[in-house]
């Protein structure tokens, strides 16, 4: 195996090459709660064609790949389940165009979405992208390797509805473009070419992303974060469903959680909304407060929760550290908005059976299309009897999502599994095609999206 | 070994999510601003990456091994990390590397380098090795007075006093302080190695030696001023030294000068249409909170353009020399070595003059600047040199 390792060096070099302990063992952990999971290498490739360059290697050598983005998934969607050479991504970080008339951007794929942000921020001011829910260092191409969403997500979907043109090196090592640039047209637009939608949500086991255009949208002077409260989970949908009707805000998020005390079995929902002008964002306050939710406030079922608190970009999330004790991980699911309230219950239950204070979150996506709705179970790090619970409530909370005919997102291979017991014979078996054409050695992030 | 229970942040460390904020400057330009992992790009470089392994080895899931001492060895104790970890022991994120380290000189268990680090300090009471008795050689030709209860003891330093381009930096910092009519002395060859680094380096023991020897000196020739030439000094003096007895007022050269210009008895020279940026050290800049005094200091020169760099102030890109590393340049050797990607930083805002307010910063970036071929552009210079031409 130190061939392997030589050969690696070759590529990219002694310093971003290893097959130590101490990387291995890095890199062996997922940040949730999986167990740990080596790899017997790491890479750290700068350009496209070192990435190219492994990819033959692993083929020849028939050694699992599995690529890293920020590595933030939580669910170990990244880790070596059958050993094999991690590549990190992150070294392929180039921002390489922004076209602020078309509105995209094109960038490598383990470009940070803090970077992007700062750059945007920088260089174009009036343009912001679509930051998910994660900490500033998650990838863009990680990201959209799990099909990601965030900002914006109520007027625009998932991070990967926003895709402009990918570059892929497929597992075979060829390198492949989807989208006009596919046909030398420029980075600006995934349609109208056929559909070859073979990598997002495949968790790098159908290739890996190495550049990416993406929309950008008009970042206003103005942003605020207003908030609604009700107490009767049941009214979540229904306003939800008005304010998305209305049209007036750049995302709606429904919150409620055990702690802080002010918090438990309230219904916060968090709307965005922002403007270039006073008067814009005075009537669209009107408009929502006044017009809209005016009625839950006059009947005593709902009351403001707060007006113009700060939106930071990059976000900062502290949530990690509830329990101090520097762990949790949550179950996401696309659920339609109206189950809502059954998932909130749901899960402040099966929180309360592992002695985990609640913590759930409701992302609208599109017009009320879909919710992204999260249960999250803050573990002690140092304490496994807690790790233990929290696995547990994980794996009962995706059970719970086939239950109520949600669909579990970024799937840990436990969900995989769920959700591949109950696909269609017809589609699962299309995915086994599709992955062993492509992947005829079976070295692309094995264990992931795998069909029996 | 010792095991996890008698580490001093047990309660603390595996709190480290690994959310990788601890990598980013400021202004979220990049995930390069922790200078070890800017070179390396390794998950096990970044500071979350570091604590875990810690955590790892206090438990007994790994083992000592060399890699994981050369891993914890290569934090300069920048403190960026603490400057963006959003959680509530931030401020503690370093100093559990250090008490790591500490847990490795417990058991003789250091780099070699490290090592003769330590040693040299012991044994002549510089990190070079070099005779105490040459300690004194920087002032040759400067008729400096010994320090006989002068208002400032104008501390120099190991780098000033031993390097040979920091003691450009010692000498130019007391000649300003001459010109503007300052009174100070100095300790010359009784001058003894200050021990921040040492601290950084996690040999408790040592430090507490030589803190207790310095203060005892000080003590005995009735300091109460002290003037450093390096922020590494000043916060080991300002911040550690309380602790074993030793209360002075400690400020850096900077501050004195930024004085001394405020009240008119320092003027800076002419520098007529050169454009000049400053690197922050982090020892001043992110330990001590000092940003203002050096661009004070600078903003004397007549004539000159002052430019930032991107990344400055608390988001700064350290240049890699902190923590003893500008002897043991566990980060250096490549064009992602952090003081090379400052010299290009410095160069990218088309600097004439890179100034610096630090020995070690000094040394560290006059080497990179050369090392990227740009030396015939860009010249480093330490403030008190701006201040004070050859």
């Amino acid at each position: 195996m130190e061939s392997i390792y030589q050969a690696l060096v070759e590529i990219v070099g002694e310093d971003y090459a290893s097959n130590r302990h101490e990387e291995l063992f890095t890199y062996s952990k997922d940040l949730g709660t999986s167990p740990p999971q080596w790899p017997e290498y790491v890479a750290a490739p700068k350009t496209v064609e070192e990435v190219q360059k492994i990819v033959y290697l692993a083929n020849k050598e028939k050694v699992a790949i599995v690529p890293l983005g920020g590595g933030l998934t939580l669910a170990g969607l990244a880790l070596p389940l059958k050993g094999g050479i991690i590549i990190d991504m992150k070294r392929l970080d180039k921002i390489i165009e922004v076209n602020e008339a078309a509105r995209y951007m094109v960038v490598e794929a383990g470009a940070s979405h803090g970077k992007v942000t700062a750059y945007l921020h920088k260089h174009h001011p009036t343009l912001m992208h679509s930051e998910p829910g994660a900490p500033a260092a998650a990838t863009i191409g990680g990201n959209m390797a799990i099909h990601g969403q965030g900002d914006l997500a109520h007027p625009y979907g998932f991070n990967t509805d926003m895709i402009n043109g990918l570059e892929v090196i497929l597992p075979t090592g060829e390198i492949a473009r989807f989208g006009s640039c596919a046909v030398g047209s420029g980075w600006y637009t995934m349609h109208p070419l056929p559909d070859l939608g073979l990598f997002l949500g495949w968790n790098g086991s159908t290739g890996i992303i190495t550049k990416i255009s993406f929309r950008l949208y008009p970042y206003k002077k103005i942003r605020d974060n207003d908030a609604f409260t009700v107490s009767d989970e049941n009214l979540v949908p229904e306003i939800l469903h008005e304010l998305t009707h209305l049209g007036l805000t750049e995302d709606l998020i429904a919150t409620s959680s055990e702690i802080p005390p002010v918090m438990n079995r309230l219904h916060h929902i968090s709307i965005m909304i922002a403007g270039d002008y006073e008067e814009e964002m005075e009537f669209k306050r009107h408009m929502i407060f006044d017009l809209t939710l005016g009625k839950y406030i006059r009947s005593g079922v709902g009351g403001i929760g707060g007006i113009a608190a700060e939106r930071l970009r990059p976000q900062i999330s502290k949530s990690a550290d509830w329990k101090k004790g520097g762990g949790f991980e949550y179950v996401g699911s696309i659920v339609p908005v109206a189950a809502y309230p059954e998932c909130y219950r749901r899960g402040s239950e099966i929180s309360a059976r592992h002695d985990i204070p609640y913590t759930v979150l409701g992302r609208v996506i599109g017009c009320c299309h879909a919710m992204m709705f999260s249960w999250s179970y803050a573990f002690n790090r140092a304490d496994a009897e807690t790790v233990r619970h929290a696995r547990e409530a994980l794996h009962e909370t995706d059970v719970m999502v086939m239950e109520l005919n949600g669909t579990i997102w970024k799937p840990a291979v436990f969900g995989q599994k769920l959700m591949m017991d109950r696909m269609d014979q017809t589609t699962l078996q299309l995915m086994k095609k599709v992955k062993d054409l492509l992947d005829p050695n079976g070295i692309m992030n094995p264990g992931n999206w795998e069909v029996q | 070994m010792m095991g996890l229970e008698e580490y001093k942040y047990k309660d603390l460390i595996h709190r480290c999510f690994r959310c990788g904020y601890c990598k980013f400057p400021t202004d979220w330009s990049d995930v390069t601003n922790c200078p070890a992992y800017a070179r390396f790009r390794m998950e096990s470089y970044s500071n979350g990456g570091r604590l875990w392994l810690i955590y790892a080895w206090l438990t007994g899931e790994i083992q000592w091994s060399e890699n994981l001492s050369k891993i914890l060895y290569s934090c300069t104790s920048c403190k960026n990390c603490v400057e963006k970890c959003p959680l509530s022991f931030n401020d503690d994120i370093v100093n559990m590397v250090v008490a790591a380290k500490s847990q490795m000189v417990e058991t003789g268990k250091v780099p070699p380098l490290v090592r003769k680090f330590l040693q040299n300090v012991q044994v002549q009471g510089n990190p070079y090795g070099i005779d105490a008795n040459k300690r004194a050689d920087w002032m040759n030709g400067l008729e400096l007075q010994p320090y006989q209860g002068q208002d400032y003891l104008y501390y120099v330093g190991c780098e000033g006093a031993y390097d040979t381009r920091a003691q450009g930096a010692a000498r130019a910092t007391a000649r300003v302080l001459q010109d503007a009519g300052v009174s100070f002395g100095v300790l010359g060859v009784d001058e003894c190695c200050d021990g921040n680094e040492v601290d950084m380096l996690g040999e408790e023991a040592l430090l507490e030696d030589l803190a207790t020897k310095n203060i005892d000196q000080f003590s005995k020739r009735g300091v109460k001023n002290i003037v450093t030439l390096s922020p590494h000094a000043y916060n080991v003096f300002k911040n550690k030294y309380p602790a074993f007895g030793g209360h002075f007022n400690v400020l850096h050269y900077t501050q004195v000068f930024a004085d001394l210009i405020k009240t008119g008895k320092l003027k800076g020279p002419e520098q007529q249409g050169v454009r000049i940026t400053f690197h922050d050290p982090c020892f001043l800049g992110r330990w001590n909170g000092e940003y203002n005094a050096p661009r004070k200091v600078i903003g004397a020169v007549k004539g000159a353009n002052f430019t930032e760099m991107e990344r400055n102030k608390k988001g700064a890109l350290c240049c890699g020399g902190g923590a003893g590393n500008f002897f043991t340049d566990f980060l250096g050797g490549s064009g992602e070595s952090p003081a090379r990607i400052r010299a290009r930083e410095a160069g990218d805002v088309k600097a004439d003059i890179l100034a610096v307010a630090c020995p070690n910063c000094l040394t560290m970036l006059d080497d990179a600047v050369k090392a990227e071929g740009l030396d015939n552009r860009i010249k480093v210079m330490d403030i008190s040199e701006l201040l004070c031409p050859a």
